[in-house]
């Protein structure tokens, strides 16, 4: 008992000091002041919702939502290309001959094992190479380069977990290879491609180094604009902390909505039938 | 006959290109340019050992190489030795951990790295411990900080893994709380601390985000140097530095192949 | 040509996977309605048979006829075939509805109108949802599982799974009726319910049924015909009375039921002698031939000593339920009896068997023959790829081998059988097999083994899928990896050539 108390104590202090400067960041995104000071605390001066005001009408808050709203496009437009491109690999991985399977699966495993400047460097040589511009798209391939592998490793096993002959009791009953593939063999993998989804959401989210190789330097992402503050001993932007807030509070929203809808299916519309 | 007909292998061709285009090319060319140079009068490109001479011949750059080395290892180890114990509780089926790896590892992600660590540049300041004055302490604290989750996750895959029933035989079969530990668990769950160690050591040798804003950019890493070549546009210097890294990851599997298990236990949480 | 018996036809069908023959030649013809069973070991081709009927795998040579008209180049799903898996495959992220209207709501109906001008005209359409919905319930109907249409399949135990995935292959009402072992995944009691239901089934919906499996006893409750398959060759057709009562060979026989297995001589008119004894038998052999004897356990009676033919010693008992099973030592060969008679054990007692009960059958091995052997350049005959040491003299009479290894015969010509193309034959005694697979000369794996009374007769196949038959009084099992090793004098070998033409001048 004392034992799985400690245990437990261990965990959450843990998780305590692990979310402890993000707890940090919210609790200073009430108090308006350049930097994070305890004694504004304290003091209880400057306690008010100023920087949410500021985030969203201040000329400061302009930058920092700009940035935001970049970083949530190249995540969700390179998460949305690495799921689709991803799918498809996974499937016909799965369905290749051993040794091309083998080789698909080295292939990505080169971007997970690389750290990520060596990513970000062969592909900045590669745009050199070939003379393009640093633009949107190449900063897209960055993303997609780091995220696709995960979305394959993330809908493989549920490749793996179907029956064997799902795809061909569809042809089976009627259905053309394009509907097997649709009608059966997607939903049946739908799980893993949506984590796969989220995963590259995620990994495109935090990143800083592709990103910082391979844009155009007057394309600014959160990270971007984080790191060229804060690297020079700057102060963390104030607007960042009511930023940082809302979205802990609106991931937070949704993993509860995951939470408690997952298990529970909704009941399917009948239409004629009674 | 002449019609190909569809096969569902050909839809993973896609990504076959995609990896060809994006991961193997410039991986090749990363080794081309390490051993290449190009006149800046004349402009041609010619084979050469240059960039290995440059590299080795600056002791700036081989003082940075065994700091990065110095730190790699530190924060691995420390890694490690705070990460087993948790990850070794939560892979416990007794208590019901799951929603934790999740927030431990989906929720701080969603907001940015660097931001994540000039937060702890600030907490750690507004606590006392100035990046400033103390860049190694503070760099540190920082890896730890970063990197704990990503030792963490391969571990518990591989403890979730392991067959409990050793430790009972283990037991069983005389050996006391200290030899099952050193004899049966570490052992078994080899294949996640090498897999933890990899994707730990490298990653925190080559960042430089962490060192410049924990460490108030007093502490240089390699990935510092790269960074530098790549502002300079010095490619053939920088693939250089990329080629030692290189080097080094393939080194490392390598050595730990036979160790590592078949099935990847990074995968395993996703 | 049309024959309304016949539904369907393969003719010389062959598969290849990677030079490896997985089905060779297979000829066979189904009738309307028939319950036809492809029976037989895992991996003799069964399943690969099954699969190329539905399409999905296409036959490196042979057609496929389905009333008469070629179908070996169609894809799966433009065949009226239908499927039920082994593991039934049903798509688990739909209800049962779903999974049964699956192909309903793909199929495309013909139907004919006559258009403004009284032109006669064919157009398709898809069902209506309220013919999909009466299709789908009589076929629930049909499995015994009304009500269920908006059950998850994932909450339906194993049997009811299996009656879903036969609902939604019936449902499409197919002309022929796939099997692939569906029943291999259920428990012992749930598959003896399920067999007979479809054989109900089969009766009512009177659609032909090709089904697979591995189990002999569900073979011969259910079929109307039995094809029995082996290395991917049909061993034997015929019905389940003929495959039991008349097996042609001796792995029909060990394969279907139990049986006592024995090496025989032919030793006079219908007269056969096994384990030390003359027989007399109804079949007619030739004179001397030497044959292999198959007796069913349950033909055998057992009287007390010098009652019968023939006296042995009872060594062992066991109560098997309905009756007793006895094994009884005759000289060196053993006897297995199946009776209700109590017998006491370590006792003298005696067989009689009645001539209609002795089946004999042609031998199948009475050597191994390997007509693709050569000679290499130190005069080794090489089998398997493998080189194995022989009497080359034997090629040409009263010759010798001199220092540079050419043959020199009594005149002192000399002769040359360096890469000649030789028949090499070794009888299945002369071959040692050895548990060690580097000991031997060639190594391989035990792919079969047949009790014959005092002797084993196992199968070695080597990675060349070569096959050595070997006659052995020790115990091996099936998948042993050994290797094998013969006695050089042994190797009788034959030139595929006139010795003439290799003659060195």
């Amino acid at each position: 008992m004392v034992k799985k108390i400690f245990a437990k104590g261990f965990i959450y202090l843990m998780l305590l000091l692990m979310y402890a400067p993000i707890i940090l960041l919210i609790i200073f995104s009430f108090v308006e002041f350049d930097h994070i000071d305890f004694r504004q605390l304290v003091s209880g001066e400057n306690i008010n919702f100023n920087l949410y005001k500021e985030l969203f009408t201040g000329e400061d808050g302009e930058t920092v939502v700009q940035a935001f709203k970049n970083t949530l496009l190249v995540a969700v437009v390179s998460a949305m290309v690495s799921t689709i491109l991803g799918t498809f690999a996974a499937i016909g991985m799965y369905y290749s001959g051993k040794k091309m399977r083998k080789a698909y699966e080295i292939g990505g495993q080169i971007p997970i094992l690389n750290p990520e400047i060596i990513t970000a460097l062969s592909l900045t040589i590669l745009f050199v190479f070939v003379g393009i511009q640093f633009n949107f798209i190449t900063l897209l391939i960055g993303h997609v380069v780091l995220t696709i592998p995960f979305v394959v490793l993330s809908i493989l096993p549920k490749l793996k977990q179907m029956d064997n002959n799902i795809y061909e009791a569809a042809l089976d009953l009627g259905a053309k290879p394009s509907k097997a593939l649709t009608k059966i063999i997607i939903p049946q993998i739908m799980p893993g491609i949506l984590s796969g989804f989220i995963l590259a959401v995620t990994l495109s989210l935090d990143d800083y180094i592709i990103t910082a190789f391979t844009r155009n330097n007057s394309f600014v992402t959160l990270s971007t604009y984080v790191y060229g503050v804060t690297s020079k001993r700057g102060a963390i932007p104030p607007t960042l902390r009511a930023l940082t807030t809302i979205i802990v509070v609106v991931t937070l929203i949704v993993l509860l909505i995951i939470n408690f809808t997952s298990g529970k299916k909704p009941m399917k519309k009948r239409g004629t039938r009674v | 006959m002449s019609k190909i007909k569809f096969q569902r292998k050909f839809l993973a061709i896609p990504y076959g290109i995609f990896l060809v285009l994006f991961v193997i090319i410039p991986m090749v060319l990363i080794v081309v340019y390490a051993f290449s140079n190009t006149d800046p009068v004349t402009n041609k490109t010619t084979f050469s050992f240059d960039n290995l001479t440059t590299f080795f011949s600056n002791s700036y750059n081989l003082h940075t190489f065994l700091i990065s080395l110095a730190i790699g290892l530190g924060n691995t180890l420390i890694c490690l030795i705070i990460g087993y114990p948790i990850a070794y509780i939560l892979a416990k089926k007794e208590y019901k951990f799951n929603y934790i790896i999740v927030l431990l590892f989906i929720m701080p992600m969603w907001i940015n790295f660097v931001l994540r660590t000039a937060a702890t540049r600030d907490l750690l300041f507004a606590m006392g411990l100035s990046g400033g004055e103390h860049p190694y302490i503070s760099t540190m604290i920082g890896m730890v900080y970063n990197y704990l989750p990503f030792t963490i996750l391969p571990l518990y895959t591989t403890m979730l893994k392991m067959d409990k029933s050793l430790i009972e035989a283990s037991m069983d079969l005389g050996a006391n709380k200290v030899q099952t530990f050193t004899k049966t668990i570490i052992p078994m769950t080899l294949p996640g601390i090498i897999s933890a160690s990899s994707m730990v050591f490298m990653p925190t040798m080559s960042s430089y985000v962490i060192s410049d804003v924990m460490g108030e950019r007093q502490i240089s890493l390699i990935g510092n140097i790269i960074q530098l070549y790549f502002d300079q546009g010095l490619w053939n210097l920088g693939s250089f530095v990329a080629l030692i890294l290189l080097v080094i990851i393939l080194g490392f599997m390598i050595a730990t192949r036979n160790m590592e298990k078949e099935d990847n236990v990074r995968g395993g949480l996703w | 040509m049309k024959n309304s018996n016949k539904i369907i036809e393969l003719k010389n069908i062959c598969k290849e996977y990677d030079g490896v023959l997985a089905v060779d030649n297979f000829n066979l013809y189904v009738k309307k309605g028939e319950f036809v069973t492809f029976l037989g070991p895992s991996g003799c081709g069964k399943t690969t048979t099954l699969r190329m009927i539905a399409g999905f795998e296409m036959p490196t040579s042979g057609v496929i006829l389905l009333n008469g008209e070629d179908i070996s180049k169609l894809p799966p799903y433009e065949r009226p075939v239908n499927t039920v898996f082994q593991r039934y495959a049903l798509f688990t992220h739909m209800d049962v509805y779903d999974n049964i209207a699956f192909g309903l709501k793909l199929k495309k109906i013909k139907y004919t109108y006559v258009d403004k001008k009284g032109v006669t005209k064919e157009k398709y359409r898809k069902y209506t949802n309220e013919e999909i919905d009466e299709k789908v319930r009589k076929a629930l109907k049909i499995v015994d599982l009304e009500e269920f249409e908006y059950r998850d399949v994932a909450t339906l135990s194993g049997g009811q799974q299996q009656r879903i995935a036969i609902a939604r292959a019936i449902v499409n009402e197919p002309q022929i009726l796939l099997l692939d072992e569906p029943l291999g995944a259920l428990d012992l009691k749930m598959r003896k319910e399920m067999q007979e239901e479809l054989k109900a089934m089969h009766k009512k919906l009177g659609i032909t049924f090709i089904y697979v499996t591995h189990d002999q006893e569900e073979a011969l409750t259910m079929s109307d015909t039995i094809v029995v398959m082996k290395d991917g060759m049909i061993q034997q057709i015929g019905t389940p009375e003929d495959i039991y009562n008349e097996p042609k060979n001796a792995f029909v026989a060990d394969f279907i039921g139990e049986s006592n297995i024995y090496s025989a001589t032919m030793v006079g008119d219908k007269m056969v002698r096994f384990i030390n004894h003359n027989f007399v038998c109804v079949d007619e052999f030739e004179l001397h031939e030497k044959v292999d004897v198959v007796i069913r356990p349950e033909d055998i009676i057992l009287g007390n000593e010098n009652e019968g033919m023939v006296n042995g010693k009872l060594i062992s008992k066991t109560f098997k339920g309905v009756h007793y099973e006895y094994v009884m030592m005759v000289g060196r060969n053993e006897v297995v009896i199946q009776t209700t008679d109590n017998f006491e054990i370590n006792k003298i007692a005696s067989i009689s068997i009645d001539p209609f009960n002795i089946h004999i059958m042609k031998k199948e091995f009475t050597v191994n023959k390997y007509s693709d052997a050569w000679i290499d350049k130190n005069n080794n005959v090489v089998i398997s790829e493998e080189p194995f040491e022989c009497d080359i003299t034997q090629l040409v009479p009263g010759s010798h081998v001199d220092e540079e290894g050419y043959v020199v015969d009594q005149h002192g010509i000399k002769y040359d059988f360096t890469d000649a193309d030789v028949i090499a034959e070794i009888s299945l005694k002369d071959i040692e097999v050895i548990d060690n697979e580097e000991d031997g000369i060639v190594s391989g794996e035990i792919v079969s083994i047949i009790y014959k009374g005092d002797h084993y007769q196992i199968i070695v196949r080597t990675e060349e899928d070569e096959d050595f038959v070997i006659d052995t009084e020790y115990t091996w099992n099936e998948f042993d990896k050994v290797s094998v090793k013969v006695d050089p004098k042994k190797i009788k070998l034959t030139l595929k050539a006139e010795v003439k033409e290799y003659v060195k001048d």
